[in-house]
């Protein structure tokens, strides 16, 4: 099980970067979290030696970019073939659905960790709270777990890439917006506060600025670390499933 | 007898479409199965279904005597395979893809390298280990596939169409690798080209609308065609059908153009002897005296589709060729 996991996840993360796509991504990713953090998070104007800025537009970027990620892991097997070569070798399907998962994750990871230079900018200018960063990034990592797990699962269901973006994309979006002011103001006016804090609790910015607070609560751990493993479990069911038709 | 594969009463619906209907068989070490039939009749999704790829509507398959549902990761690892189309991943190169299934089979360090040498050699993939698989010939993806599927040197081997694309050199020694591990394990193939089944196959199963509608040697198959035994003459005299057709073993004279006949003899009983003896004793002036060779197309056209009329164009004599 370990063993067959850790080929699927090496050939899946050398696959990355035998293409353009790994690069491709990580130069994408780099300049539109330095858009979004000097532009408009307005960095240097807040006057603040912190990376709030910067981690305040993660949510918004991997909605688009984690599913980007997401859409190939399975469709594009199903649509190439290679899927009928994969699945009769002798691994158990979770430890492919893990294999996929973890390397597309550790992929994503490594874009993030390029971030560095932010953290040097802001520790050169002032002095940030490291603890409340180091706490951020662990809590970045989590929710881009949580949307590319939402976004394996879809891609499983489907061969057509363009379909697994898009429904990841709304799939996720939901996850998103559930703990954005809009709607929970929506339905604050007349939902009693238990609808209104499980109506939040689903969403990935409730959780993901509490840990961007520099709060590591065991809640927002479980939070994350439950959906990843939800939505695998679920992609596991649907990639058995498919044997069937 | 020790069977490596065991099919039982499989079948496969897709919707309203059975695609695979009660397949029953059975293959021992040493066999090498063939199976013909015409594309849709149900060749893939058998050998799919024997892999472990996709689940049975109803039935089983066991191989090397472990339930392919029930313990699949012990099932798959007696079996190589060579699914349709050898699709492989396209950003690999053929030893990148070889190390990944290696390491999935889990080959030990020494195993993996006499396996890899012996594979890659025997499959000729030297000049092409580091190039992208994308970029190679559909002669060489296929031969990758095929060292994927041999790499671990499994008990149990499926190839669906194992010698498709690839140019008559390469078919030819494809074959003879076939050939050279048929007496180690249990083959299935599947094809179109039923001179492969001559060249390599020990049992051959004609597969049409899902059921098996033919099984046993290719001879014994050969022996079903409406041409088995037939003899060909060619005679510009008067008067051959005639005496043809009084032959007591004969049951059917045809005549075709340019002065050729065609006798069928009756219960498929060998009338060469007395064909040849009728000649002589009228002294017909003949340029051509055979027996028909015999030849599954034949066999095969009769049991997937409608009978052949002993009447329709045959060309005389043409030998094997691929079915359509």
């Amino acid at each position: 099980m370990m063993a067959t996991t850790w080929a699927v996840f090496r050939r899946e993360l050398k696959g990355y970067f035998n293409t353009p796509l790994a690069y491709i991504f990580i130069v994408i990713f780099l300049f539109l979290t330095g858009i979004f953090t000097f532009y408009l998070g307005s960095f240097f104007l807040r006057g603040q030696a912190d990376l709030k800025p910067f981690f305040n537009f993660h949510p918004w970027l991997y909605l688009f970019l984690v599913p980007a990620i997401a859409m190939r892991l399975w469709a594009e097997e199903r649509k190439s073939g290679s899927i009928e070569l994969l699945l009769t070798l002798p691994l158990s399907v979770w430890s492919t659905v893990v294999g996929k998962f973890l390397a597309a994750w550790v992929f994503i990871c490594i874009a993030l960790g390029l971030t560095f230079p932010m953290w040097l900018t802001v520790s050169y200018l002032g002095q940030p709270d490291h603890g409340v960063i180091v706490a951020s990034y662990l809590g970045s990592m989590l929710m881009a777990g949580g949307y590319l797990a939402i976004g394996a699962c879809i891609s499983a269901a489907t061969k057509n890439q363009v379909v697994a973006f898009v429904v990841s994309v709304v799939v996720c979006f939901l996850f998103t917006v559930s703990g954005a002011p809009i709607v929970l103001d929506f339905f604050a006016a007349w939902a009693p506060q238990a609808l209104l804090d499980a109506v939040a609790s689903f969403s990935f910015l409730t959780h993901f600025n509490a840990i961007q607070n520099g709060v590591i609560d065991l809640r927002d751990l479980i939070y994350f670390v439950s959906l990843i493993l939800l939505w695998l479990f679920a992609n596991l069911i649907i990639v058995d499933l498919k044997k069937a038709d | 007898m020790d069977w490596m594969i065991e099919v039982e009463g499989l079948v496969k619906t897709f919707g309203h479409l059975t695609a695979v209907d009660g397949v029953s068989f059975n293959v021992p070490k040493g066999q090498v199965l063939g199976f013909l039939g015409p594309n849709g009749a149900g060749k893939s999704t058998t050998m799919k279904m024997i892999t472990g790829f996709m689940t049975p509507t109803a039935g089983s398959v066991r191989v090397a005597g472990h339930d392919v549902d029930d313990q699949p990761i012990a099932a798959k690892a007696q079996i190589g395979y060579l699914p349709e189309g050898a699709p492989a991943y396209p950003d690999m190169t053929p030893i990148g893809f070889l190390n990944f299934v290696a390491d999935v089979r889990r080959l030990d360090a020494a195993t993996r390298r006499r396996r890899l040498d012996y594979v890659i050699a025997n499959v000729h993939l030297e000049t092409v280990l580091e190039q992208p698989i994308e970029t190679l010939s559909k002669g060489f993806k296929r031969r990758v596939g095929l060292a994927q599927a041999i790499l671990h040197d499994p008990p149990v081997l499926v190839l669906d169409e194992p010698t498709d694309g690839l140019d008559p050199n390469q078919k030819h020694e494809v074959r003879s690798l076939i050939a050279d591990m048929a007496k180690e394990k249990a083959i299935i193939i599947s094809t179109h080209i039923l001179e492969e089944v001559d060249a390599v196959c020990s049992r051959a199963m004609i597969i049409a609308n899902g059921r098996i509608v033919a099984d046993g040697t290719p001879a014994e198959l050969e022996r079903q065609s409406p041409f088995h035994n037939a003899v060909l003459i060619n005679c510009q005299d008067g008067g051959v059908a005639e005496a043809l057709g009084a032959m007591a073993n004969v049951s059917k004279v045809e005549e075709m153009p340019d002065g050729y006949y065609r006798a069928y003899p009756k219960n498929g009983v060998s009338i060469v002897a007395e064909v040849a003896d009728l000649i002589k004793q009228r002294n017909w002036s003949t340029s051509r005296l055979s027996v028909e060779p015999p030849r599954l197309d034949d066999v095969f056209r009769s049991i997937t589709r409608s009978r052949p009329e002993p009447g329709q164009a045959v060309e005389p004599g043409t030998g094997q060729g691929e079915a359509v």
